[in-house]
């Protein structure tokens, strides 16, 4: 399977990344400066300035509460285009780190009673060892087969933590009023955890444009063209893949922790919903796998689709089989994504937009 | 046990279609598991109508599941032969979406069942239920003729012979191109015939065919790519297994279990996994 080239669906992320390769053609600015020169990065700062800042005008709560959903699913693009559209290999069960995250975040804020941030940190470190553990075991596995055992870690976590006494098994658990406390009331910790989760956003995008300009992302990329070439040219294979898989599981166990907390409640099958894990998947193919922007564009304007679809009267039972016929769309007939589009259109935007 | 052996054959029976599809044509079908829940919904709805013996609708059921088939492959599946398998992973997994989607929104996921017993019988202590005996011997009936026709006859040849080598297939005069729909087709027929019997002996939503899915996966990797009676035997051994489990733990641990011999199968026996990879 991997004889050929692995991923013929990111057709303009291919010519991007040689041409990442042939040293001089690399704009001498990104070089010199690192990514704090690349215009992405500011993009994404400029991005999350306004997320937060839009809002925060008129304390426009009902507006927050619809951002929030666009930054989770940004994050979740972002971090699923790490192993999708980098490394070549699909993870279906993304989802699980998400919800974890959320299960061992409210486990220490509410139970045990940490500092939020500190308990987001602790759920992102904790997820990403498991993570690691899980990688080093499937990981072993390629290509079809690796996203098959994917499907299984989903299944296998869900089963686990109905059983699992300490999260409540399949009631859940709750997070006490007075657990809101330390952050000043319920409406400032709405608020501060908002902030938190935009600031995870971008940390999402910056993460993704830093691997993507360095020489471990290289190293991802020939993995994803060519796992048994890269292998022969000194690419140390299992160690980049079990650590870009761990890595993808970091942000959204913050986001996680972040927020199950907002919404105070957490139950198996909210935290490992398989349906969002897909959809994961569709916003990635959807914005361009392989670019920081794409993944970003693909997860907000999925989800404001899928809420648009969700409280339309008529539609709302229809948001699987319209998200189901656009993915089938998009890989039949623009493999590349709007990105990937926009890169047939315009050509010299590879060179800006990553 | 014995219940466990006699459901592990419609395992079997779910399996082959899996292992039909994948192995002909290197495509790993994710539209398995919303298929085999349509074919529950398929005896569902027929039986309801018709009120006539379960068993008999099968020849319905497997007819339409062809006829699907056939147009899944068209409308989705053609177009990604021959690209990475990512394309074909995500194309499948898509036409599940809109399945589940469309399924959700006609039945929600509200359980319904198939009113239909056959009488059992009792052997000493033991008491045959009639449903899984039954279901057991359609699903075995199903797999022999499976196994005759690839062997026995022309078309079957054929599609075996574009499982083991495209390009000289082709030169032999045979049109890859039927042959692999009706190959998918007749993997999407099975799925089909398998819900239909899985609906006779117990409740099902439009969801249920995701643990079926799953069972098909570690039954094809169990049995390997190969003759659909090595499927149905490793379907038995599933359903024994799940058998012998399920009085000590509870039915909730089971896909941990049955993950973990999904993966252990493959980390430990993976010839035919790495085979191409470390070429």
């Amino acid at each position: 399977m991997s004889s050929q080239p692995s991923t013929d669906a990111a057709a303009p992320a291919r010519k991007s990344a040689p041409s990442a390769s042939r040293g001089p053609s690399v704009p001498p600015a990104s070089r010199r400066g690192g990514i704090l020169l690349h215009p992405v990065f500011w993009l994404t700062l400029v991005f999350a300035g306004l997320m937060i800042a839009v809002p925060l005008h008129g304390n426009n709560v009902a507006l927050r509460e619809d951002l929030v959903l666009v930054a989770v699913a940004i994050i979740l693009a972002s971090n699923l285009n790490l192993m999708i559209g980098y490394t070549g290999y699909v993870n279906f069960g993304h989802i699980v780190f998400y919800g974890l995250g959320g299960y061992v975040g409210l486990y220490l804020a509410t139970v045990r009673h940490w500092n939020l941030v500190l308990a987001a940190l602790a759920a992102g470190v904790s997820v990403s060892l498991l993570a690691l553990l899980f990688g080093v075991g499937i990981l072993r596995l390629r290509g079809a087969y690796f996203a098959l055992a994917t499907i299984g870690v989903l299944v296998a976590v869900h089963s686990f933590v109905s059983n699992f006494d300490p999260f409540g098994r399949s009631e859940g658990m709750y997070v006490s009023f007075d657990s809101y406390a330390p952050l000043g009331g319920p409406m400032r910790a709405l608020w501060i955890t908002y902030f938190l989760v935009i600031a995870v956003m971008a940390l999402s995008m910056i993460l993704s444009l830093a691997i993507k300009k360095s020489k471990f992302g290289l190293g991802l990329f020939a993995i994803r063209e060519d796992e048994g070439a890269a292998v022969v040219l000194g690419i140390n294979a299992r160690v980049f893949k079990a650590v870009i898989y761990s890595l993808s599981a970091f942000l959204p166990a913050v986001a996680g922790a972040l927020m199950f907390y907002k919404n105070g409640m957490i139950d198996p099958s909210i935290a490992f919903e398989y349906m969002l894990s897909l959809e994961g998947i569709v916003m990635l193919m959807l914005g361009g796998q392989g670019t920081v922007v794409g993944a970003a564009l693909g997860g907000g304007l999925y989800e404001r689709l899928r809420s648009y679809l969700l409280t339309s009267p008529r539609l709302s039972n229809f948001h699987l089989v319209i998200a189901g016929g656009l993915l089938l769309l998009v890989v039949l007939f623009a493999p590349g994504g709007l990105i990937g589009w926009l890169y047939r259109l315009a050509p010299r935007a590879q060179r800006v937009i990553e | 046990m014995i219940d466990g052996l006699l459901i592990g054959s419609v395992y079997g029976l779910a399996a082959m279609g899996l292992s039909l599809i994948w192995g002909v044509m290197d495509v790993i079908n994710l539209t398995h598991g919303a298929v085999i829940a349509l074919g529950m919904f398929g005896m569902y709805i027929l039986f309801t109508a018709l009120h006539v013996n379960a068993y008999l609708l099968l020849l319905p059921i497997i007819a339409m599941g062809l006829v699907f088939g056939t147009l899944v492959y068209w409308t989705s599946v053609h177009w990604v032969i021959g690209r990475p398998q990512l394309s074909s992973l995500l194309s499948t997994f898509a036409v599940n979406m809109i399945i589940i989607g469309a399924g959700t929104a006609i039945w929600s996921t509200s359980p319904y069942n198939v009113n239909f017993s056959v009488p059992g019988f009792t052997v000493g202590l033991y008491t045959f239920t009639g449903n899984h005996m039954a279901a057991a011997a359609a699903a075995v009936i199903i797999a022999l003729a499976l196994e005759l026709f690839l062997y026995r006859t022309r078309p079957g040849k054929a599609i075996r012979a574009v499982a083991d080598n495209r390009e000289a297939a082709e030169l032999m005069g045979i049109s890859s191109t039927t042959v692999l729909a009706l190959a998918f087709a007749i993997g999407i027929a099975l799925a089909a015939a398998s819900g239909a019997l899985v609906s006779t002996l117990f409740p099902f939503t439009i969801l249920s065919g995701g643990a079926y899915q799953l069972k098909s996966f570690v039954v094809t990797v169990l049995a390997g790519l190969g003759r659909p009676l090595g499927a149905l035997a490793a379907g038995l051994l599933l359903g024994l297994l799940e058998g012998a489990v399920t009085p000590f733990i509870a039915v909730s641990w089971i896909p941990l279990i049955e993950f973990g011999l999904f993966v252990i199968v493959l980390v430990v026996f993976p010839k035919g996994i790495f085979a191409k990879a470390t070429a």
